[in-house]
């Protein structure tokens, strides 16, 4: 059957124009800027650089206010802009070990080098909306101590001299990037990281809870978590050494594991490691949950046939931009598709009802 | 280290110090220094991106984390040198004073411009990393154990 294509194209530009002034809203009220965005509601800023995979806080503020703080839709923005950027090249690998860090907290040992630092953190308070800031404040100002020079180590060096966590050992392989390449199985752990790191933090986060719930459980402890800014360094080959080209702020968490021992391995306690953009921690435990889950292989574990343990359900469905690319294409028009369905279900309908009739007369 | 002793390092140090400027900074001091020198564009500022990578279990492996917006640019100087700019975000104006800098760095002017912008850029990014880890420092837990009242 012959569907009309066109004739929609007053209808979407009007559909546009009412967004736009559905966007701004109420006029009476002030617009918000997207400077305020990035200062005001940088959790959200955050996490659309996080699952968009660009760090740059004024493009996702943008995105957030363009996409009326649907953060997916911002983290769909984002994702485009980004395919229009040429590739300068790639970064040497971020060395967290020199973090300059808000927050370090690690569940599993109280008295540590560096110490338990909270940081602006949602912990320990009460989750009572507070009206005071639905009014206009003073400036709030955070209490300064003086702050001790020195390193703050990773947890997992005091647990590694003892020999009992497994290493983490040095490794100059490429890896591989799947913004370049399609992302295809066996994936290896450097392609599973790439795509958890950009993986939806809720997604990421239900299947996290599943290992906790018993799904492939393997009795995670947060062995460290840090966030702070890290400098970034990238070899520039005109010059012919690497510099300094800025800071980001990342949320790391390595998760230290209850390990039985297996064929391969003897008793220990192995890692996950969770690394996103941002402050945001629940991504990044949860990263580091389902990282370890996925590693069952190469530890010589049981598959127990739990989600978290399936690379390919979990990678093929972690990424939200194609999720939901695939999701909302069915509400798209699909009238010669349906129109077939419909000539097969009366067509079938109809064989249906010869039948009752020629068995009633028999 | 000997290292940071050969020019390679200072001119990295500086220019790590250029990249990690607050936006418009460096532009700003850099006036503050008379009219700006005559230059001729390498290659005008350019917007694009640079792959961040992460270790795993922050030793190992290396994997691609996602990506930055970095601006380069770079351009002579009449005299000859050529200054380079390579920063995060989407900044073309700050490229191009990063790039002037690095460039007059390599001039008879170097003395006066590390005077100038390179020095106070540093002791403020020096304050700012200090006032943060201060913050920081006064959220730190001081365990202490309550004395039980047995013998």
């Amino acid at each position: 059957m012959y569907v009309a294509v066109k004739g929609g194209e007053r209808a979407i530009e009007s559909a546009h124009a009412w967004l736009a002034e559905e966007r701004r809203g109420d006029l009476n009220i002030a617009e918000l800027s997207v400077a305020q965005i990035r200062e005001q509601l940088s959790l959200a800023v955050d996490r659309v650089m996080a699952e968009g995979s660009l760090y740059d806080p004024d493009l996702a503020a943008l995105a957030i206010k363009q996409s009326r703080g649907d953060l997916i839709e911002a983290i769909f923005l984002i994702r485009a802009y980004r395919t229009t950027l040429p590739r300068f090249g790639a970064t040497e690998p971020i060395d967290t070990g020199a973090m300059a860090c808000d927050r370090r907290i690690s569940a599993t040992f109280k008295d540590l080098p560096g110490g338990q630092v909270l940081g602006p953190t949602f912990d320990y308070t009460h989750r009572l909306l507070d009206f005071k800031l639905a009014a206009d404040g003073d400036a709030p100002e955070a209490p300064m101590r003086e702050a001790e020079i020195g390193e703050v180590p990773h947890v997992t060096e005091f647990l590694n001299r003892e020999g009992l966590i497994e290493e983490a050992p040095h490794d100059t392989a490429e890896p591989p990037d799947l913004t370049r390449a399609p992302l295809e199985l066996p994936a290896n752990r450097a392609l599973r990281l790439q795509a958890l790191s950009r993986a939806d933090e809720g997604f990421t986060l239900g299947l996290a809870y599943s290992t906790q719930r018993g799904y492939a459980r393997n009795h995670a402890f947060v062995g460290e978590l840090r966030i702070g800014s890290v400098p970034v360094e990238m070899d520039i080959p005109e010059l012919g050494f690497a510099l300094e080209i800025g800071e980001v702020t990342l949320t790391e968490c390595e998760t230290v594991n209850q390990f039985m021992g297996s064929k391969t391995e003897p008793p220990q306690f192995t890692r996950g490691y969770g690394l996103v953009f941002g402050q945001s921690e629940r991504k990044a435990i949860s990263m580091a949950l389902v990282d370890r889950a996925l590693r069952w292989e190469e530890l010589g574990e049981d598959n127990q046939g739990a989600p978290a343990q399936d690379t390919e359900f979990v990678l093929y469905h972690a990424d939200n931009i194609q999720a939901t690319g695939f999701l909302e294409h069915i509400k798209l028009p699909h009238y010669v598709d349906f129109q077939a369905e419909l000539e097969l279900v009366r067509k079938l309908r109809a064989e249906a009802d010869a039948g009752h009739v020629q068995e009633a007369a028999e | 280290m000997k290292d940071s002793f050969s020019p390679n390092m200072q001119r990295r140090a500086w220019m790590s110090v250029l990249a990690k400027a607050p936006e418009g900074r460096v532009a700003a001091l850099l006036d503050t220094m008379g009219a700006r020198p005559d230059f001729t564009w390498l290659r005008a500022p350019e917007i694009g991106s640079a792959m961040v990578r992460g270790r795993a279990g922050a030793t190992g492996g290396a994997f691609n984390l996602g990506e930055v917006t970095v601006t380069r640019c770079a351009l002579s100087l009449p005299s000859g040198e050529v200054g380079h700019a390579y920063i995060k975000g989407r900044r073309k104006a700050c490229a191009e004073a990063a790039a002037l800098v690095d460039g007059l760095m390599q001039t008879a002017q170097a003395e006066a411009v590390q005077t100038h912008i390179i020095d106070p850029l540093e002791a403020e990014q020096q304050a700012a990393r200090a006032a943060r880890a201060a913050k920081a420092a006064a959220t730190k837990v001081d365990f202490f154990t309550m004395v039980r009242g047995e013998d």
